[in-house]
């Protein structure tokens, strides 16, 4: 992958941060509450994204698994919803209990009825659940393709876990949001939609400034090192076991976070959240932003979801050959995604094609060495 | 007795599914190292092609030889499903090679797109298209080596091209006017209804075993057993065994490296066709048919190492028979009278979403113990 990088001036990103803030704060007038709701659970999955961007784009592990740990950050927020709001039901437990003759709260729910206990929970469990297969994974050195089909196998563990669990977690019918209360007011009403988009918007950007902190410095180097060559980072006296470890785990928590705004937006979570399809779509938003580009993946993120939206609007049966056509195109002919190309030769060379800027000359061996390019 | 001949003939029937529908995959990703995530799709297509000869065959010229649609669409799925995936091959997969988590994405997308495509185009010119897929690839080289060698060549690719096209709307309109099922496209389901002598049961020592059952099992054995022929004994087996074991010495020894991958990625192809009239047996056809069985397949194929057939028929049946045991509860019939937590555990597990979760659980920590798989690949190699 290309090292160079476009360098701004300071002044064009200080005025893209006063846009960029000032388009959040004014987005919920602006916006009609449909889009605006959109605009917003776009926003939350550009997170998972980010994740998705650090084990893949950074660490070359594909992940294709990342829906277990979304499902489970948003089954937990929605846990806690359903448990502050249900004083009017039978023995004070969520509705749904009752169909299936539950009486008590499963013991592993009890914890849930503290809000501190479920701010943590939504992160650190997904995390620890990365972790604790991640470590089992990576520990055998098993990797690359073998890694992906495992993590697929495990989704579809979790979803038929999820699936079957009525008495637990309402099965297949999965857990509402939108009716329940936080705060004396109804989750899935246009104020509190207001200000879980700013939530979202203000956690996407400390998001990313967190993995722009990840990736920096010997840490980073260490993950890239892994893509690039394994066994050489190995011999150099490290152990690739424990940081695939822990990006793995800070994936699966970034991917928590994402599903509890998610689902607080879109009113619901269900086993759907862990189907194959949706965590291979999370892959192509990254490879079409750009992969190992942070920010690719969340402008690729929001962009495929609104295309995808406002396709299947205007031709619901084009969208799949849409999308088809999106997975061939970015792995033969952009695989480094829109914005890898723009940040390399991509721009050059196309001005080059048609002989609007000459192309340079220099000793091969310059051309070879990334060192001597910059 | 009876009870574990039940239990050992569900298992076989499971695993027997499972090996026809991974026999394709161990051979495309054993062999070739790709991964095809659209295997699932060349199932699926395979699945309408059972549909489609049974539509066709039920016109009136052929309706005498009805009860034998189920043999013909066997090889006319293999055709079918062979020819996509060579025409997959020849524009993806082929400048992949190398990195397979990208062929996994490209696959996806081609999955995607095919499953679309069954929704969105009536599958008389589906069909259609298929025929001028088969001719416009097959027809060049069906050419004597004479003309291949002219620089005129292209012309005749060209022309031979044009005349598949010609051939595949004709085709197309005369079966989408013939039989108005296949001429307006739909995203419902459609079911294949098995000809007369496969209905009912056989008795077997005093059980009854349903026919299709029975049929699936026979086309498993005999795709096993002909591909186990096939690399074994025959001069192309050899040759894909070769380029398997060492790419770059076989280049060079003069076999043609391309043509390998054409025909082993054609035949895994092929295979999933076969496969997919055996699934149309069981239940009905579906754009997502095939996407209940790929995660499955995968598992098969991992879990007896890559690249080795036994491990992969064992590996099959070893599931099977873990599945039935586990999804129906059949170590409580066995053991009834065992200590009341470890019964109410196999209760928990005693339907078939929970057996899958048991299984998969399995599985990984199987592979905890033996990374590479039953029969893993012996070599020295640092990477692989």
């Amino acid at each position: 992958m290309s090292q160079s990088k476009i360098k701004f001036d300071k002044k064009i990103v200080l005025s893209f941060w006063i846009i960029l803030i000032a388009l959040i704060i004014a987005a919920p007038t602006i916006l009609p509450v449909f889009r605006l709701n959109l605009l917003g659970r776009y926003l939350s999955l550009s997170i998972v994204a980010l994740g998705v961007d650090l084990i893949w784009g950074y660490t070359g592990l594909l992940s294709l698994g990342q829906g277990i740990f979304f499902a489970l950050g948003g089954y937990c927020a929605a846990m806690y919803l359903q448990i502050t709001s249900s004083s009017e039901f039978p023995n004070n437990i969520p509705e749904f209990f009752a169909l299936y003759g539950v009486e008590k709260l499963p013991f592993f729910w009890e914890p849930f009825r503290s809000p501190a206990f479920t701010f943590f929970a939504i992160w650190i469990i997904p995390a620890l659940v990365a972790g604790l297969i991640g470590f089992l994974v990576f520990r055998n050195r098993i990797k690359g393709v073998y890694f992906s089909i495992l993590t697929q196998a495990s989704l579809l563990v979790f979803f038929n876990f999820f699936n079957g669990q009525q008495k637990l977690i309402n099965g297949t019918n999965g857990l509402k949001t939108d009716v329940t209360q936080l705060f004396g007011q109804m989750v899935g009403s246009e104020s509190m939609q207001r200000i879980f988009f700013w939530v979202t918007a203000i956690l996407v950007i400390g998001a990313w400034f967190f993995a722009k902190w990840v990736v920096k410095g010997r840490f980073g180097n260490i993950l890239i090192g892994i893509r690039d060559d394994e066994p050489r980072v190995r011999f150099t006296g490290y152990n690739p076991v424990i940081f695939k470890t822990i990006i793995f785990s800070i994936a699966g928590g970034l991917a928590g976070i994402s599903g509890a705004l998610y689902t607080v937006q879109s009113g619901i979570v269900s086993p759907q959240f862990m189907t194959v399809p949706f965590s291979i779509e999370m892959v192509i938003w990254v490879a079409v932003g750009g992969r190992g580009t942070l920010l690719g993946a969340i402008m690729g993120a929001v962009f495929i979801n609104y295309a995808k939206s406002l396709v299947s609007e205007a031709l619901p049966a084009s969208w799949m050959f849409i999308q088809g056509g999106l997975f061939i195109l970015v792995v033969t002919a952009l695989p480094e995604g829109v914005l890898g190309w723009i940040q390399g030769d991509g721009p050059r060379n196309l001005l080059q094609r048609f002989g609007l800027k000459r192309k340079i000359e220099t000793y091969p061996s310059l051309e070879i060495n990334n060192e001597a390019k910059k | 007795m009876e009870l574990l001949l039940d239990s050992l003939f569900n298992g076989v029937a499971i695993g027997s599914v499972l090996l026809v529908a991974a026999l394709g995959l161990a051979i495309v990703f054993g062999l070739m190292g790709v991964i095809n995530l659209a295997h699932g799709e060349l199932m699926m297509l395979g699945a309408y092609t059972t549909y489609v000869t049974q539509l066709i065959f039920k016109l009136p010229i052929l309706k005498p030889f009805y009860n034998s649609y189920i043999i013909v669409s066997i090889f006319l799925a293999f055709i079918v499903s062979g020819v996509v995936g060579i025409l997959l091959e020849k524009t993806i997969i082929r400048k992949l090679y190398g990195s397979p988590l990208e062929t996994l994405l490209a696959t996806w997308g081609v999955s995607l797109i095919l499953q679309q495509f069954v929704r969105s185009v009536p599958l008389a010119y589906g069909a259609g298209l298929v025929i001028s897929l088969i001719i416009g690839l097959f027809l060049p080289a069906s050419f004597p080596s004479k003309i291949k060698e002219s620089i005129n060549f292209k012309y005749f690719k060209f022309s031979s091209w044009i005349l598949a096209a010609l051939t595949g709307v004709l085709t197309g309109s005369i079966i989408s006017s013939t039989v108005s099922k296949l001429s307006r496209a739909s995203a419902r389901n459609v079911d294949v209804t098995a000809p007369s002598w496969m209905r009912g049961q056989v008795e077997i020592i005093g059980t009854a075993f349903p026919k299709t059952r029975l049929m699936i099992i026979v086309i498993t054995l005999i795709s096993v057993i002909a591909i186990t022929l096939f690399l074994n004994q025959s001069a192309w087996g050899m040759r894909i065994r070769a380029v398997t074991q060492n790419r770059q010495m076989s280049d060079c020894l003069g076999i043609s490296t391309e043509k390998v991958d054409i025909i082993t990625f054609g035949i895994g192809s092929g295979l999933a066709g076969v496969a997919g009239v055996a699934v149309s047996l069981l239940g009905s056809v579906g754009p997502n048919v095939g996407g209940n069985y790929i995660v499955g397949c995968f598992m098969v194929v991992v879990l007896g190492g890559v690249g080795n057939l036994l491990g992969t028929v064992l590996a099959s049946f070893g599931i099977g028979i873990m599945t039935d045991l586990i999804g129906a509860g059949r170590l409580l019939s066995i053991w009834p009278d065992m200590p009341i937590p470890l019964s109410n555990t196999i209760n928990f597990f005693a339907t078939t979403s929970m057996a899958r979760v048991m299984i998969f659980a399995l599985i990984v920590i199987f592979l905890q113990f033996k990374p590479t798989g039953l029969f893993p690949q012996k070599g020295r190699m640092v990477e692989n």
